[in-house]
């Protein structure tokens, strides 16, 4: 069984819950406060990740840190060739947009946690870069759409990218970035919420599901 | 500046239990910069470019910018020894403080936000309830609230209708008494005390003090934030951020009778600091 190490606000933690959830992985929670207690400082959470961070799962003993790397994890564990790629394009293109999450996180999500009093950042910079990201993430999806594509990645089923990015995207006005100039970013949020087994967290809220014949 | 009425009231900084011990820190109360100090069991300092005064009470640090004229608003459940009291949560919100008092004082929204904890449709009626203005305690009550809910509290196992009462014992704090699901004659205590850090910013600290005698602090934390996290969005979208006091300046409902009284009291309290104050 999985012990996956959360909190319930973190956006990168969201993007795991979201898969194990989507996977169906059963798993037991447990929580590591990061605002106001800062419980992941302590020496008993640091024994598990000597980094302080969130998300870590263990799996039967293996440990892994961080929402990429898990993401990786899970999705070549439980399902390769869906969630994750196995040809090569595909995994660099995973790669590619799980490093570009990790860059939603330090801008979009630098942005989110100074608003939410978690840790203070230089906000301009913060709203510049993540500008820069959403913008180039919204013209990649426009084009997409226009090839037919639904997702980050040319194919009929999303995969750990769309899972890694979609965090970021959907809480950004938290950190006091509107979504309304994006609008093929907007789409894809919408689909990516209708997936089966969706799950929200606080500050998302589920979308009307598609019309029917 | 703020007003005369909110500079001279006690308002919370930080909760003891999330301060480092000895370490200055730094936080901000009506556009003041303050630094303050936890010293350890029961004494802390503070100051902006003067020393204030500091009072440690229901696990909190407080202070103000003037004099306070009152004491801090009572308490008693707190004292009781069987309660689970701590700081469930400290959230920065983008919106002014009497609009996050008066989201906690309403139970409308609770089937469309907190959806199968707090509220589900179809139970979304606001049955009638009473709302007195107490010029002798200083403070609004809402009494007899009565609401349908899925999941009430994290010792619950099952949905139940529940009975609240709402005290407004300070413009930017609110108290909630909801029966308990494990003592049918007391209640649960959750107190929302808003910090303003300016008219339209906001850090809203969450006091627990309630019955359960199995769930850990991690587990009730979880529950508070998970709430709190779905109100924030709605809040930071509500527009003017500052609360209009003027009664034709939005259109109550019958569910809002609370919101009512609780902005004429304000009004008669001449603030004017998070709200626009009536013409």
């Amino acid at each position: 069984m999985i012990t996956f190490y959360e909190d319930a606000l973190c956006e990168n933690c969201y993007a795991v819950r979201l898969l194990l959830h989507m996977l169906a992985v059963p798993y037991t929670s447990h929580f590591i406060e990061l605002y106001p207690s800062r419980a992941n400082l302590q020496p008993r959470f640091r024994a598990i990740n000597p980094l302080a961070e969130l998300p870590v799962i263990d799996d039967d003993g293996v440990i892994i840190a961080g929402a990429a790397p898990i993401l990786v994890y899970l999705a070549a564990k439980h399902a390769p060739g869906t969630w994750y790629a196995t040809d090569t394009p595909a995994l660099a293109q995973v790669t590619h947009f799980l490093t570009l999450a990790e860059r939603l996180s330090a801008t979009v999500g630098a942005a989110r946690r100074h608003e939410s009093g978690f840790a203070p950042t230089d906000l301009p910079a913060a709203h510049t870069g993540a500008t820069r990201l959403l913008r180039g993430l919204d013209a990649h999806l426009w084009f997409a759409e226009q090839q037919g594509n639904a997702w980050l990645l040319p194919t009929p089923h999303p995969t750990i990218a769309d899972l890694a990015c979609f965090p970021h995207v959907i809480l950004c006005e938290e950190g006091g970035i509107s979504r309304q100039p994006y609008p093929a970013l907007r789409r894809w949020c919408d689909r990516v919420k209708r997936l089966p087994n969706f799950l929200v967290m606080p500050g998302v809220f589920l979308t009307a599901p598609p019309k029917t014949e | 500046m703020p007003d005369p009425t909110t500079a001279n009231l006690w308002h919370p900084i930080a909760a003891c239990a999330d301060t480092p011990v000895g370490t200055p820190q730094r936080t901000t109360l009506l556009d003041t910069p303050i630094t303050y100090t936890l010293h350890g069991e029961g004494h802390a300092t503070a100051a902006s470019s003067s020393m204030l005064p500091v009072l440690i009470r229901y696990g909190y640090i407080w202070t103000s910018l003037g004099t306070p004229t009152a004491d801090l608003f009572d308490i008693p459940e707190y004292a009781e020894p069987d309660r689970r009291r701590f700081n469930a949560a400290s959230v920065s919100v983008h919106v002014s403080a009497p609009r996050a008092v008066e989201n906690f004082l309403d139970m409308s929204h609770f089937p469309f936000v907190h959806t199968g904890i707090l509220g589900a449709e179809p139970h979304t009626e606001v049955k009638e309830y009473d709302v007195e203005t107490s010029a002798e305690r200083d403070e609004v009550l809402a009494t007899r609230c009565r609401f349908f809910q899925p999941q009430p509290s994290t010792a619950a196992d099952q949905g139940a209708e529940v009975e609240y009462v709402y005290r407004v014992p300070h413009p930017n704090c609110a108290i909630l008494y909801k029966s308990s699901v494990i003592d049918e004659t007391r209640r649960d205590v959750i107190g929302i005390f808003v910090q303003p850090v300016s008219q339209e910013r906001v850090r809203a600290h969450m006091l627990v003090c309630v019955l359960d005698d199995r769930s850990d602090d991690e587990t009730i934390k979880r529950f508070q934030q998970t709430v709190f996290g779905q109100d924030k969005p709605i809040l930071e979208n509500q527009f003017p951020k500052r609360l209009p006091l003027d009664p034709r300046a939005e259109s109550p409902v019958r569910a809002d009778r609370v919101s009512i009284a609780y902005r004429r009291w304000l009004s008669a309290k001449g603030i004017t600091y998070g709200v626009i104050p009536a013409a």
